[in-house]
């Protein structure tokens, strides 16, 4: 059984957004337009967070993309009373739209403010309407969404595997935004795999986890910047 | 402690059944027009979607649960003080358990709304319940959201029966009374009491069990909801004080709410000659009680978190006591610590009047403080990048008015179709005092009151 896991490079961010409009596109996530987005309604399953340090004129800027951290020890999946929010055995903290009634407990109870109500139904900007992914189901209003690690793209490549009865090799499957990353800022691969490339940079003495303390034991390992 | 003559209590305290004045109508239509005017704004949330709210990331709990969490408290006044007070027999809780029970009973049903009111999609609420599933879905028995609907199911239907107990006797007296359509519905409530030795015995059995059940109910009940927050991991929620802490500043809203609803009933339904000062001034003295233990706690909470300076829970904790959420958590304590200690505290102003100030004070502090331990956490969550701010929306400012409403349209339309005040466990009582009069000691009084109260 694999574990599916990333390691993001914070020395390659450039912070360029591309992993957050690849994203928005792969997953169906609908655009709020300007008035919602400046009511803190804009739902981005992954953003790049960004931090200023130092004083003018002696400034650096910090990127860091931030996406749902697939904690092995979630606090989002207990408080969940339908069980929409729970994990897979290959270690995704999955969503199940259907099965959400929105209680929003889940949400509050993350950490890294990572999960996304739909305040109304989707809808988008045209012609964005014509670009819908089939692969991935709409939200309904009143539902919670997140970063599902593109569990379809996981799916699709597990089952052809599957069909030419094979493993699965490292860095066959891609996430959107790792596939969308200039840099290759975002590496994703098989956590249980110590040869995959995603293990070999976990493992960097440059690694850690964000909000360690928190104890929720991510999936998510960020290499600190050089 | 004199009480009137037995004649004179049925008709005083039968008056608001039997006779009915414009002015009840016109109350009856005003609230009954807020509440609808909510019940549309709700409806309205679950048309157009929940955006109507001013819920937003990351603050995704707001006023509604607020509202919630303020509402299971203001009930933790009537069933528990009425049990306390009963189990040791205190002799001046007669004429105020009713009114107890009633506001525990309305108070908890107007809570239990909002856990389904702040749902996305309240349409699938049942989805809550343990119901039995052809597909074998039960709900996620470690969620506190569950314990919640547990906690107070168990905490509702019990006070319900102990609302509902002690006031066969009296719909018994009302049937006697009563001509016509009433004097059928009044002897189906009756459920056929007769006053019979046996009957009495087995009503005062129920009432016992009843009374020491109820209390470690009560106490799990606001103990599993400051569970919904102490159980995430959020900045000053996951405390272990939480449990007594959300208890006491339970009790203390409810007693509030007791002395205010104690007061207008005094004033609208001429019941000077049930509800004394001393009734006042005894809860009055609870008050301060509970004021102090409030007090304590919030003082822990804060000294605790400020000794241990961690740097999230810092962050909220300088965002309540002197930034953006410094106005309101002044004020709460104020209102909830401040006020009732000049008031209460001193014996001068422990009068009718001085009880309502300091409970509307309370009512007003216990709103906050719900708020003020909700809102400022969620906004300011760990990473800086994501910290946020909520506004409420008139949605939930109209439904957060209507919650109150709909208390007093309750409580009005109760005092209508039941007596306010317990009029079996009144004659009870001044059998009891006449007898320890007679014998110049205090004597049992049961088998006398069983007695005088066959009427």
């Amino acid at each position: 059984m694999p574990k599916w896991g990333m390691a993001v490079d914070l020395d390659r961010c450039d912070g360029c957004g591309a992993c957050v409009t690849a994203c928005h596109a792969e997953n169906n996530i609908s655009t709020v337009g300007a008035d919602q987005a400046a009511r803190g309604r804009a739902k981005h399953w992954i953003r790049v967070e960004r931090y200023w340090e130092g004083e003018f004129p002696d400034v650096r800027l910090k990127f860091r993309p931030v996406m749902c951290q697939h904690c092995d020890n979630a606090p989002c999946e207990p408080v969940c009373p339908t069980y929409a929010s729970h994990h897979t055995p290959d270690g995704l903290n999955a969503q199940v739209y259907n099965r959400c009634i929105g209680t929003r407990y889940c949400a509050n109870a993350c950490p890294y403010n990572v999960r996304f109500f739909d305040f109304f139904n989707p809808s988008w900007d045209k012609p964005l309407h014509l670009q819908l992914n089939p692969d991935v189901s709409l939200r309904e209003v009143g539902v919670m969404e997140k970063c599902t690690f593109c569990v379809q793209r996981i799916k699709a490549t597990t089952i052809q595997a599957k069909s030419e009865d094979r493993p699965v090799k490292d860095g066959e499957i891609q996430p959107a935004c790792a596939q969308a990353c200039p840099s290759r800022a975002l590496v994703f691969g098989d956590l249980s795999d110590p040869e995959s490339e995603v293990s070999r940079l976990s493992r960097s003495p440059r690694g850690s986890k964000l909000l360690e303390d928190v104890g929720t034991k991510p999936s998510v390992t960020y290499l600190s910047k050089q | 402690m004199s009480q009137p003559a037995h004649a004179r209590i049925n008709v005083d305290l039968l008056r608001p059944l039997l006779r009915t004045s414009w002015r009840f109508y016109f109350l009856v239509a005003a609230l009954g027009s807020i509440v609808l005017t909510a019940l549309v704004s709700w409806l309205s949330q679950a048309f157009f979607g929940f955006g109507v709210t001013g819920i937003r990331w990351p603050v995704y709990w707001g006023f509604y649960v607020t509202n919630f969490v303020f509402w299971i408290g203001i009930s933790h006044a009537g069933t528990l003080i009425s049990a306390i007070l009963r189990l040791v027999d205190a002799g001046w809780r007669r004429p105020v358990t009713r009114c107890a029970e009633v506001i525990t009973v309305f108070a908890l049903m107007i809570g239990a709304m909002f856990p389904i009111i702040h749902l996305g999609r309240p349409w699938l609420a049942f989805w809550l319940f343990p119901y039995p599933s052809e597909r074998l879905i039960w709900p996620n028995f470690r969620s506190p959201l569950v314990w919640d609907f547990f906690a107070i199911n168990t905490y509702l239907t019990g006070s319900v029966l102990f609302l509902v107990l002690p006031m066969i006797p009296d719909f018994a007296v009302v049937r006697d009374k009563a001509t016509g359509v009433r004097k059928t519905i009044y002897t189906y409530l009756a459920c056929g009491w007769r006053g019979t030795p046996r009957q009495w015995h087995r009503l005062e059995t129920a009432m016992q069990i009843m009374a020491i059940g109820i209390v470690p109910v009560a106490v799990s009940v606001h103990t599993i909801v400051s569970f919904d927050f102490s159980m995430a991991p959020v900045p000053m929620w996951q405390s272990t004080i939480f449990g007594p802490y959300f208890v006491v500043g339970a009790i203390f809203s409810g007693i509030a709410g007791l002395l205010i609803a104690m007061a207008v009933l005094r004033k609208v339904l001429h019941l000077q000659d049930y509800l004394h000062p001393v009734h006042f001034q005894n809860l009055g003295k609870l008050l301060l009680v509970m004021a102090l233990l409030w007090g304590y706690f919030v003082f822990n909470e804060r000294l605790v978190t400020y000794y241990g300076n961690g740097p999230s829970e810092m962050a909220v904790f300088w965002r309540t006591q002197r930034e953006s959420f410094a106005p309101l958590y002044w004020t709460m304590v104020i209102c909830n610590f401040v006020l009732p200690l000049v008031l209460m505290g001193i014996r001068y102003f422990r009068t009718i009047t001085g009880c309502v100030i300091a409970s509307l004070g309370v009512v007003v502090g216990m709103w906050l403080e719900r708020f003020l331990i909700i809102v400022p956490s969620l906004g300011h969550k760990y990473l800086p990048y994501s910290y946020g701010i909520y506004r409420p929306q008139p949605v939930e400012i109209i439904i957060a008015i209507a919650t109150f409403a709909a208390m007093m349209l309750l409580y009005v339309l109760f005092a209508k179709l039941v007596p306010i005040i317990s009029i079996w466990e009144l004659k009870a009582g001044r059998a009891s005092a006449s007898l320890a009069e007679a014998v110049g000691e205090g004597g049992d009084a049961r088998p006398v009151a069983r007695g005088e109260a066959n009427l």
